[in-house]
């Protein structure tokens, strides 16, 4: 049985600015990184694996250096790798995008059964938290946000059992398999690449999948098949803070200033 | 009589001495190849020097260290006397030393009479030391150490019961020559009949030869076995300053690091057997000081014991693990992480032993082969390789200190020096101060210098001493590129480490740069009269602390102070523990990164161990060393300032 991963590649937003003029995103000189929350959704499937004897699958769809992506995933224990990279995909929004992938989902189940898909929470550049779900919907599989533990997997009753995060509480759900998952930060601790397999992922083979390969409807896929279009991007302005007493020399006597000005205003009160 | 016995007992006793070395040094070859012969010259100048004229175990003010130069001479003299002594038993009648002409006959014996006088008053001192001023660690007082002082004590005694009734017998030609003997002779053996004369004669050959051939025996088995390996390791040593790891090759295939007893090379197995157990390196450790599990002198034990547990050929399984066995014979993961790498430890060993290679090529195996490795170190090793620094700052924040001092970009072909400035001195908030006095100090020399600005990447040293060779390897291939490119071949740096690795590890990748720590070119500065100072800047107590990457790894002790002298004009306080013998503030090794659990804090340690000279300023060449001291301070004295050396200068020039 297969688990599929759908990591993004995404750019190391922290490093992106916005062009003031254009309003545009500048991407010149920023790397990409392995979107954080996709990580842990790679670490779940990877024991689980270890765990119920699955094989991971990791899809990816993005430009062709989404490969340096995939190739970490190899070096991390995914047994099988797949980049979804057309021209005819760019500029997708998360309509099209989780089309795609769903689409990805169904060709790879026709060798082997689709136990889960594992997703991470959201990225850190669209962050939509929708593709997850899309795929869900698209392909009528149990749908499971938020998720911060997998108790159990039954695979006999082909169920499992998972806990949710929710605002101020937990919530354990069984569902039917196959199910989606979105995983938060909390579910586990992503391991390090050992060096053995580092070497091999650097020339393991990656499968590319155009739309050649997959023949999508072109209106369904890329900018078309998209419902959003962005208008503008753009930093909003911050208003300039107060410097508040001399932090540096007398630190106490600032941090005094400050708890009376919050108290003032009504935030802190004794 | 006992001719014959005698023949048959030293041929078998000897038989099985040559059969136990065998078998134990054997095992050395299951270790991976290296080369310890090349240099020969120097390698038997460093056997004369420091084995033969034992000045490694009489320096670093260690006052015993005499009593084993003693014992040690003894033993070479007794050495002669006891290959004669086996030679008689195994040839009874046919070799002796009384048959050499008696002028070499006479000075040799009255030698042997002295030296086992002296080795035998050796042996009670070391006795007297053990019951009366133990040294500091348990083993010590171990049955071993006693068993062999026991029986060296013996074999003198039997020497001087079997001399003495020779000649109380009249059997000794060179009586004259023996005044111990003599006198034992005519004090105690006057009035004996021949035939118990007879008897005690033979009594005591057979208690010296049951003695020595039990010693001999006993030998491969005890800590003593350094008698037999301890001056070859000496001959086998490094001829360099023990300040870099070996590279490792990245191909399929390849295992990394040490993970199994057989991956040390020979001559790391060949340091396990010349361990004498006198435990300086863990005296000496800030680890073991401050109740770490790790102890330098168990490491190098347990390798040992692991060795002659799975070193054996047809074992099949290794059913002991060399790293995280919890018992004797295997180290557990907590101790290998618990190294500063100050090496105090190599520094102190009198026979060479090298440890910090050992622990590093443990942690690589934990981090390239398993990826075990402390939480802690996980986002590091990520941030390190994502964004060249430790924190995962983002790197072109890395150049946002020089706004606030006079500084330029280095051009390739224009500028002369690169400051290389360092994560800590980039990033960190305390740090980037002493950026700036030293670029004013720069300034100020008239130097062509300039900086990489946001383009500088980390230099990778943490991840060295973590054991993470595979993403060291790549840092040290994107910095040499960029030093190619612009042509740089000076470069003068603010942190040790940077200092170390740019030095000593990049050599490895054909790097041959020429670096220069700031405390070498202020001092080179001050010295030709290019930097001029204010008058004398008086600061009060001004105590010193040696950085071990400075100090220990590369032999700058006198800079930092010359110049402390003349900024300050009086020379800087010394620690207890100082120059050589300087203790770790805590962070090297990449435990600056890590949590510190267990015992006391090794920065608070030394931090009080300042505030005993009572300083107004505690003066620090390293950023490391500012972090953990500023921190060991914290709650305990807020009135003493810790100031790099380069702000010290920098407030006092004209
Ligand atoms: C304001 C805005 C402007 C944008 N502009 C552009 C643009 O100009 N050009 C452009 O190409 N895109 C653009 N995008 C990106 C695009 O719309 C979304 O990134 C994309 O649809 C995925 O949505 P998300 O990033 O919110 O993913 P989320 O729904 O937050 O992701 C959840 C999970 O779904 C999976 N996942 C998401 N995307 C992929 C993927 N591609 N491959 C595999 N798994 C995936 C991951 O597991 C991820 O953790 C923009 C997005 C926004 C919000
Ligand atoms: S290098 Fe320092 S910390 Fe490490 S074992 Fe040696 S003395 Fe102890
Ligand atoms: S390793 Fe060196 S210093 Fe440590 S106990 Fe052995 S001989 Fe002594």
């Amino acid at each position: 049985m297969l688990i599929v991963t759908c990591v993004k590649q995404v750019p190391d937003t922290t490093q992106v600015k916005v062009d003031p003029v254009t309003g545009t995103l500048i991407r010149e000189g920023v790397p990409f990184i392995i979107n954080p929350f996709d990580t842990y959704a790679l670490e779940e499937s990877l024991r689980l694996k270890e765990k119920y004897g699955f094989n991971v699958a990791v899809i990816s769809m993005g430009p062709p250096n989404t490969e340096v992506t995939l190739r970490k995933a190899l070096s991390l224990g995914a047994d099988e790798v797949i980049l979804l990279s057309d021209r005819a995909f760019g500029g997708a929004d998360t309509l099209a995008t989780s089309l795609v992938l769903a689409e990805a989902i169904k060709k790879l189940g026709q060798t082997q059964e689709v136990a889960m898909v594992i997703c991470g929470r959201q990225t850190i550049d669209g962050d939509t938290a929708q593709v997850g779900p899309g795929i869900a919907t698209r392909l009528g599989y149990s749908q499971l946000t938020l998720v911060d533990h997998i108790e159990n997997v039954d695979l006999k009753a082909k169920t499992i059992v998972v806990r949710r995060r929710l605002e101020g509480r937990h919530e354990i759900v069984q569902a039917p398999l196959p199910a989606m998952i979105a995983v938060l930060r909390e579910i586990n601790r992503p391991r390090y690449p050992i060096v053995p397999m580092r070497l091999f992922a650097q020339d393991a083979p990656v499968t590319l999948w155009n739309n050649k390969v997959m023949g999508l409807k072109e209106d369904t896929i890329g900018l078309k098949g998209s419902a959003t279009q962005v208008r503008k991007i753009f930093s909003p302005q911050r208003e300039k803070g107060e410097i508040i007493g001399d932090g540096i020399k007398y630190p106490e006597a600032a941090a005094g200033l400050l708890i009376q000005r919050l108290i003032e205003k009504n935030i802190l009160c004794l | 009589m006992s001719l014959n016995i005698s023949t048959i007992v030293f041929a078998a006793a000897i038989m099985l001495f040559c059969w136990s070395c065998y078998r134990r040094f054997r095992l050395l070859l299951i270790g991976k190849a290296e080369d310890r012969f090349k240099d020969a010259g120097r390698r038997i100048w460093s056997v004369l020097y420091y084995a033969f004229g034992q000045r490694c175990t009489v320096s670093h003010g260690y006052r015993f260290g005499w009593n084993h130069l003693v014992l040690f001479w003894s033993f070479m003299i007794l050495l002669v006397a006891n290959t004669e002594f086996m030679l008689e038993g195994l040839f009874p009648n046919y070799i002796s030393f009384s048959l050499l002409p008696s002028s070499i006959y006479h000075p040799l014996a009255v030698l042997i009479e002295i030296a086992s006088v002296l080795a035998l008053l050796a042996v009670c001192i070391a006795i007297t030391r053990r019951l009366a001023f133990p040294p500091k660690y348990i083993e010590a007082r171990s049955r071993d150490a006693f068993i062999i002082l026991g029986l060296i004590a013996l074999l003198m005694l039997a020497f001087f019961g079997l001399h003495a009734s020779k000649i109380a017998q009249g059997n000794e030609e060179a009586a004259s020559y023996m005044p111990v003997s003599e006198f034992l002779a005519s004090t105690f053996l006057k009035n004996g009949s021949p035939g118990s004369l007879n008897g005690y004669s033979e009594a005591f050959w057979w208690l010296h030869a049951i003695v020595l051939l039990g010693f001999l025996n006993y030998l491969p088995f005890s800590k003593h076995m350094h008698i037999l390996a301890g001056i070859p390791n000496v001959f086998f040593r490094s001829l360099t300053k023990v300040n870099t790891q070996p590279r490792e090759e990245f191909k399929k295939g390849n295992t990394y690091g040490v993970g199994k007893i057989d991956q040390f090379t020979w001559k790391g197995l060949f340091d396990s057997y010349s361990c004498t157990e006198c435990g300086r390196c863990s005296d000496n450790c800030p680890a073991t000081e401050t109740g770490k599990l790790l102890n330098p002198r168990l490491v190098i034990h347990d390798i040992k014991v692991n060795l002659l547990k799975n070193g054996p050929p047809n074992r099949k399984e290794t059913e002991l693990p060399l790293i995280g066995g919890g018992k004797e014979g295997s180290i557990s993961e907590e101790v290998l992480w618990a190294c500063t790498t100050c090496g105090a430890c190599m520094e102190v060993c009198p026979v060479f032993i090298e440890h910090v290679p050992k622990i590093v090529d443990m942690r690589r195996n934990l981090v390239e082969m398993s990826a075990k490795v402390p939480d802690e170190l996980l986002s590091l090793f990520e941030n390190m390789e994502q964004r060249s620094n430790p924190w995962g700052i983002v790197p072109s924040e890395r150049a946002k200190w020089a706004a606030l001092a006079d500084v330029k970009t280095f051009v390739a072909g224009e500028t002369q020096y690169l400051f290389y400035v360092g994560c800590f001195g980039a990033y960190d908030a305390r740090s980037r101060k002493v950026s700036i006095a030293i670029s004013r100090i720069l300034n100020s020399s008239g130097i062509s210098w300039g900086i990489l600005g946001k383009d500088e990447l980390c230099c990778g040293d943490s991840l060295r001493r973590l054991g993470n060779e595979f993403v060291f390897d790549r840092m040290v291939m994107e910095n040499s590129k960029i030093f190619k490119e612009k042509g740089i071949k000076k470069i003068i740096t603010q942190c040790p480490h940077c200092y170390n690795t740019l030095k000593n590890d990049y050599r490895q990748y054909g790097m041959e740069l020429e670096v220069i720590h700031h405390t070498e070119f202020i001092n080179e500065m001050i010295r030709s009269g290019k930097l001029k100072l204010n008058g004398t800047n008086d600061r009060g107590n001004l105590v010193f602390h040696d950085s071990c990457y400075l100090g220990r790894y590369n032999g700058i002790y006198e800079a930092p102070r010359s110049v402390i002298s003349s900024v300050t004009g009086r020379a800087p306080i010394e620690m207890d523990r100082h120059n050589d013998r300087s203790f770790c503030c805590g962070a090297g090794g990449g435990r600056m990164w890590m949590e510190e659990g267990t015992g006391k804090r090794i920065n608070v340690e030394r931090a009080e161990e300042a505030l005993k000279k009572n300083p107004a300023t505690i003066c620090v060449c390293c950023p490391y060393c500012m972090t953990m001291f500023e921190d060991g301070l914290k709650g305990i004295k807020a009135d003493v300032q810790v100031l790099d050396l380069a702000e010290i200068v920098s407030e006092a020039l004209k």
